[in-house]
């Protein structure tokens, strides 16, 4: 399951909307192994397409630069399609390979709704998880695993 | 001559776990079969059957990706770092 605190989600949607029709695409950072998705950072699409996205090949080093000093890892790799529904493409599997990321698609195809789903993608096979909107992601009663 | 290579997560299995690992070699490719040599089966996630670098992988030398910079053919020198990260993307 995909818990995310309401303000996050409503940035991605809101991300997801200001693109339109291009696809728009980010990731929520948190403590690695923590499965905390706390820090959202929108990416901007290289491919600026509504059917492809890239992260910029030099905004991806920078990222993980910034990831790995902080001790984070993607928990969250969202992006959204903008005519199709809320649900992995072939393209995003044959990508997809971060198997601790949550891959959320939002689908901007209908003007007044907002599909919002999250997936795991791992060596190719695709299970949906339920996604929990909450006010506050709770307190930690553990620490993260420690950066080594 | 020890370059160090970044091991993004989904090619730790190659690496025992190892984030970062060292190999000898003065261009990229040279060092990618070293790297293969001790980590088995690396190079093919990295290479595609044609001996191009794959499209789902990102390869920076001194964080200069290597798609400017002449690709596998790319010069490494001692103290030089190589960093392989996924791309993030899709359609």
């Amino acid at each position: 399951m995909l818990s995310i605190d309401r303000a996050t989600y409503d940035a991605i949607v809101a991300h997801a909307r200001r693109d339109h029709p291009d696809e728009a695409c980010g990731i929520v950072a948190g403590p690695e192994g923590s499965d905390r998705p706390q820090r959202m950072v929108a990416m901007l699409n290289a491919a600026r397409s509504p059917t492809f996205y890239e992260f910029d090949s030099s905004d991806l080093l920078q990222l993980y630069k910034e990831l790995d000093a902080n001790g984070e890892e993607p928990v969250v790799i969202y992006h959204s399609h903008t005519a199709t529904e809320a649900y992995p493409s072939r393209t995003d599997i044959s990508y997809a390979s971060e198997p601790n990321a949550h891959y959320v698609l939002v689908s901007t195809r209908l003007p007044n709704e907002t599909e919002f789903r999250s997936f795991r993608i791992v060596d190719a096979t695709v299970t949906e998880e339920p996604v929990e909107v909450v006010g506050a992601l709770p307190i930690h009663t553990r620490s993260p695993h420690p950066k080594t | 001559m020890a370059i160090e290579v970044k091991i993004p997560t989904i090619l730790r299995t190659y690496t025992s776990g190892e984030k970062t690992v060292e190999a000898n070699g003065d261009t990229l490719a040279a060092v990618i079969d070293d790297l293969d040599a001790t980590h088995g089966g690396l190079k093919s996630r990295l290479i595609t059957d044609d001996g191009a670098l794959h499209r789902f992988v990102n390869v920076y030398v001194n964080d200069e990706d290597v798609r400017f910079t002449g690709s596998l053919e790319t010069a490494l020198k001692d103290g030089d770092s190589v960093t392989i990260l996924p791309a993030v993307a899709g359609g």
